[in-house]
């Protein structure tokens, strides 16, 4: 580095970027973000099954709850019935729309709550290291141990069928995912600069991690969060399927399946349309996890 | 010395464990700084010198612990206080300003709200409150349309203007020290000028004290009253400015200004220091400069130098440094 001699003609001021970067920052992220086709055909996907799942009232005039001893079984458009109907005379394609409602809430619900708390976990864990890492970690260590659907199951079973055991079930075995990554990436980006500097001007270590250091890497979590929700639709067909979800009367793909199975050999769409409805979702969630990565990671570099 | 002292270092000394043994980045650092003053601390890559500075404000790496020694700031030793109340010192009434303004700033944070944040957590200034603070600084620092500007990113920003930024956040809640790690080093030459100016003119307005971390002895000259010279965790010289450049009383500091290219003397030739820093798990024995030092005697390497004062602000470590003083004499 040579002396810096006061130059004679110094510039006034050094080279003042161009006027509009902000702007043209967020046209080009945009329009990055339409040519993901992935991602397109992903939420083009998701978007369709959201629209029939809650506009269900608009694609069937039948009740999904309403028995008609008289028509059981019917076959395909059978007694005006798109889908024919179950055991109980029940409107296939009804309760294959308002299944998906209750199916799509509870999987959104259910990747919310270990989310939040595997990403709080993480973080402490991530910054703070020492004895917090290690107890962190070392709860993660028991959680792995065992499969994901076999600690699912065996604590919706301890803590009985229904809707909030899944809920509680899947965030005690979920957040160890996120916290994970969120401890991975924390590890990492607090030895960046920014956090030193952030430190240096006496601001709480909550508030560097909430302010700094997790909009850094939440995005990690997010991607992740998007194949988790397949994971956990994937869960709750499961568990419904074993008479552990959502109990009946109420709709659902898991408890549609395992009805239908009995009449597989005569009635196959019985069974076959809601694991497709499974299948369908899961391909669209798992394309959006994959077009939201991509976009994040030549978004970052 | 005049007036009661601002910022006293007194004996510092850190230890780092590593698996090839403890290495003593300082060992036995002292330093003094009085309100107003702004005080150089030069040395090669690895002297300590970034160390000193942040082991001021606890900021040391997780591995790195204070061993001995105090960092005395208004009356509180820094070493001991607990992080909640050391976070009121940080930032409110001493500031830092790193090297690098691109990964010294948040990337996915506006630069506005990086510069608010100060004044909102230790001021406790309301949002809007904070936000014309940030909007005044900037233009203080000389951002052109602070108003628009306060909503960019830091990548949208030139690295001159990045340090603005920095220079902004330091003086956001108008401390009485600013610590700088080499704030220029990763600008080049004009840029760095510019800021040195804005960053001097600023803190003279406010009276801000500065502690000027740099291997770049002619920056020293510009911003600096004062310079202290370090070598493997310790300090081998102390004086004014002018006193310490134009009369080096260590063979070391001769070193430096020798193989640093004067633009007085065009066509001088450089001298390169021969040799490389010493190793810090295990120093030589004696004075730590005595292997590359060619000055050398057998007592430079039987003891180890104490910093001795002198007359005024000065201090030397070399048992010999007269010998500097007419090499001084018989080349000029």
């Amino acid at each position: 580095m040579s002396a810096p001699t006061p130059a004679p003609a110094a510039p006034a001021d050094p080279a003042p970027p161009p006027p509009a970067p902000a702007v043209a920052r967020v046209r080009s992220r945009r329009a990055r973000w339409y040519r993901q086709p992935t991602l397109m055909v992903g939420l083009v996907l998701l978007a369709i099954i959201v629209f029939m799942c809650y506009g269900a009232p608009l694609l069937t005039s039948f009740n999904p709850d309403t028995q008609n001893l008289l028509e059981p079984l019917a076959g395909i458009g059978q007694y005006g019935h798109l889908l024919g109907t179950d055991q109980e005379g029940r409107d296939t394609w009804a309760r294959l729309l308002y299944g998906g409602q209750v199916d799509l809430r509870i999987a959104i619900i259910a990747v919310i709550f270990p989310f939040i708390l595997g990403t709080i976990l993480g973080s402490l864990a991530g910054y703070f290291g020492g004895w917090v890492d290690a107890i962190i970690m070392r709860i993660i260590d028991i959680v792995v141990a065992f499969p994901f659907f076999v600690l699912v199951i065996a604590l919706v079973f301890v803590l009985g069928a229904g809707e909030k055991s899944i809920y509680i079930a899947i965030t005690a075995v979920g957040w160890v995912s996120y916290a994970r990554i969120t401890r991975g990436e924390i590890t990492v980006a607090k030895r960046q600069e920014y956090v030193l500097a952030a430190q240096s001007g006496g601001l709480s270590s909550l508030r560097i991690i909430g302010r700094h250091l997790l909009p850094n890497v939440i995005t990690q979590s997010i991607v992740y969060a998007m194949s988790d929700i397949v994971q956990d639709i994937l869960a709750i067909v499961t568990l419904s399927y074993l008479g552990l979800g959502v109990q009946p009367p109420t709709p659902d793909w898991g408890t549609m399946i395992s009805a239908g199975q009995n009449f597989l050999t005569t009635q196959w769409w019985l069974t076959t349309i809601p694991g497709l409805a499974v299948v369908i979702t899961g391909l669209a969630l798992s394309l959006i996890g994959d077009g939201l990565a991509d976009l994040l990671r030549t978004g970052a570099s | 010395m005049s007036g009661p002292l601002q910022l006293e270092v007194s004996d510092l000394r850190v230890e780092i464990d590593s698996h090839m043994g403890v290495v003593r980045p300082i060992d036995g650092v002292s330093l003094e700084i009085a309100p107003g003053e702004a005080v150089g601390l030069v040395g090669e890559s690895g002297s300590g010198k970034s160390m000193t500075l942040k082991s001021i404000l606890g900021l040391l790496p997780p591995d790195a612990t204070v061993t001995s020694g105090s960092v005395v700031f208004d009356g509180t030793d820094l070493t001991r206080l607990s992080q909640s109340r050391l976070n009121k010192v940080r930032g409110r009434r001493i500031a830092m300003i790193f090297q690098e303004p691109m990964s010294a700033l948040n990337p996915v944070m506006r630069v506005g709200s990086q510069i608010a944040e100060g004044p909102r957590v230790h001021l406790g200034l309301s949002r809007a409150e904070s936000m014309k603070r940030a909007v005044e600084l900037m233009r203080r620092v000389g951002i052109p349309e602070p108003e628009r500007r306060y909503r960019a990113f830091p990548h949208e920003f030139s690295g001159g203007m990045r340090q603005r930024v920095m220079i902004a956040m330091a003086l956001s809640c108008e401390p009485e020290l600013i610590l700088c790690d080499e704030p220029t080093t990763a600008l080049d030459v004009t840029i760095q000028d510019q800021i040195l100016r804005l960053l001097v003119q600023l803190c003279h307005e406010s009276g801000t004290s500065l502690m000027f971390v740099t291997h770049d002895l002619p920056v020293v000259a510009q911003v600096c009253h004062k310079v202290a010279v370090m070598y493997a965790g310790r300090i081998v010289e102390r004086g004014t400015v002018q006193e310490v450049f134009t009369r080096p009383m260590h063979p070391y500091t001769l070193g430096l200004l020798r193989s640093a290219p004067d633009v007085d003397h065009p066509g001088q030739s450089l001298e390169p220091i021969p040799g490389s820093p010493p190793s810090l798990i295990s120093p030589p024995s004696g004075c730590r400069f005595h292997p590359r030092c060619k000055f050398a005697e057998d007592d430079c390497k039987a003891s180890d130098p104490p910093l001795r004062p002198l007359e005024g602000d000065r201090a030397t470590a070399c048992l010999h440094y007269e010998r500097c003083l007419d090499q001084i004499g018989t080349d000029s």
